[in-house]
């Protein structure tokens, strides 16, 4: 960009009002283009919250890092603003919800948990994620194309893999179908919104209280019969293990699959066992599914030239950050081939996706299979009648009509 | 010569060394924070590095020897 051009745009920006979050899209793969232009020039920016109260945008990869590693900045949900919620009064997490809370109160639930979790006990997985998605593709090529991918594949592989993990029962996804929904639609009231955390509450604690009666060899049931933890707290910690394990690998198999097959001289890359781990970072940085996360300020912090003060919020933006042009060369080009590390679609500091690991095993399982299976796989529909989730939180496809050929 | 130090109080178990530096990096299956399981200095040192940037706890640092 010329010197003048972007001396004028700097002053534009300078002088004009904050950004109104949530932002609108206006292309299927890209961040909204009014944070993209911002991420040359300006690291962290004023912005609206939907709750009218004004806090800070971080949008360049190294400020989001920064943000998320420094323990003056709050997960504390009681402190920092949700960014969606039009309600003030957010209560602080009850016990389990490791979240929306600081070390060491954090450091005691992530170090129970993260045992769990590790790369080892995930990649033991692979044969049985293997198999629930060779179990989906055959009734899907029993079924007539065009298919829904969504419901026929990228929604439920990640559900029955995280329930089956967690011990709990195969039907819950379905179950509480209209639940999920709720607590994920960006326009849901607060009173919708904690009405379907309550019924979903109630049932698992209920599984819980089985579970206790009746020892499970599952993780529930080795929280229960490890920990000091009490029956809320493993509820409450199966609720955020549950939430975390839906919508958001599922997102990425569903978008990555629009992606691919808008590109496909590129899915050979993520069907070869050589290249299919790389691959899946690159879908990982490129894909804007979740869009971000906040942090309050505890007290007044110099970052990149601005002042935070005490109190106030940082929203991170994650696909920002993951088309920094100062770590990805190229960066709003989707290349199967380059070296995605150093992405921060799992976030960054100790409160990093804890589930991040059985993602990119899921994910990894989950896309060769398919592109395998279906070599001719093929939108059954024009690109734009696919139908987006641009009014939830997690981003990505409602639905995926996909046609292939008999063989 | 350079050497890895490991701060396991910081370590949060997200597995991010173990994903970069598999030959040198393991976890507790416990509480799944970081193990050192073999001589760091037959290590890619590039390698290394990068295992150091991305810990997202910072728990792991290079240090020169005085």
């Amino acid at each position: 960009m010329a010197r003048a051009a972007r001396t004028a745009q700097k002053g534009k920006t300078m002088t004009s009002e904050p950004l109104t979050f949530p932002f609108t899209r206006t292309s299927l793969f890209d961040p909204p283009q009014e944070i993209l232009d911002l991420r040359a020039e300006r690291p962290i920016a004023r912005v609206r919250f939907a709750d009218g109260r004004e806090g800070w945008l971080a949008t360049r990869r190294s400020t989001i890092r920064e943000v998320l590693a420094d323990p003056r900045f709050s997960a504390r949900q009681e402190l920092r603003n949700s960014g969606f919620a039009t309600t003030l009064d957010i209560p602080p997490a009850r016990p389990g919800q490791f979240i929306s809370m600081d070390p060491p109160d954090h450091t005691r639930y992530r170090h129970l948990l993260a045992g769990q979790f590790t790369v080892r006990r995930m990649r033991r997985l692979a044969a049985h994620i293997e198999e629930i998605a060779e179990e989906h593709l055959d009734r899907m090529a029993a079924a007539e194309p065009p298919v829904d991918l969504v419901r026929a594949y990228a929604a439920p592989i990640p559900a029955l893999v995280i329930s089956d993990l967690l011990g709990v029962p195969r039907d819950y996804r379905e179950r509480f179908t209209q639940e999920i929904v709720s607590m994920s639609r960006i326009d849901a009231s607060p009173e919708e919104k904690v009405q379907a955390q309550a019924n979903v509450a109630g049932y698992l604690g209920e599984l819980v209280r089985r579970k206790r009666a009746e020892p499970a060899d599952d993780l529930l049931g080795g929280l229960l019969s490890d920990g000091d933890l009490t029956d809320e707290e493993v509820t409450n910690i199966g609720f955020l293990l549950l939430g975390g394990g839906f919508d958001t690998t599922a997102n990425v198999l569903g978008l990555g699959v629009l992606a691919l097959l808008l590109d496909p001289a590129q899915i050979p890359v993520i069907t070869d066992p050589e290249t299919v781990e790389n691959a899946v970072e690159e879908l990982l940085r490129y894909l804007p599914i979740v869009p971000g996360t906040v942090r309050a300020a505890l007290e007044d912090v110099e970052i990149e030239g601005v002042r935070v003060r005490a109190g106030e919020s940082v929203m991170v933006s994650i696909p920002e950050g993951n088309r920094d042009p100062g770590r990805f060369a190229d960066p709003d080009t989707l290349d199967l081939t380059r070296s995605a590390a150093g992405h921060i679609s799992f976030g960054h500091g100790v409160h990093q996706c804890i589930g991040q690991q059985l993602a990119r095993v899921e994910l990894r399982v989950g896309f060769p299979a398919l592109f395998r299976r279906f070599p001719t796989l093929r939108l059954a529909v024009p690109p734009e009648e696919v139908p987006l989730r641009d009014d939830m939180v997690i981003y990505g496809v409602r639905e995926l009509p996909v046609t292939w050929s008999a063989r | 010569m350079t050497r890895l130090h490991v701060d396991r109080e910081r370590c949060a178990g997200a597995g991010m060394c173990v994903l970069t530096v598999p030959e040198v990096f393991d976890q507790d299956d416990r509480d799944g924070r970081v193990v050192v399981r073999s001589d760091t200095a037959a290590a890619d040192p590039s390698a290394m590095r990068d295992a150091v940037t991305l810990c997202p706890s910072h728990a792991l640092s290079l240090r020169d020897d005085p």
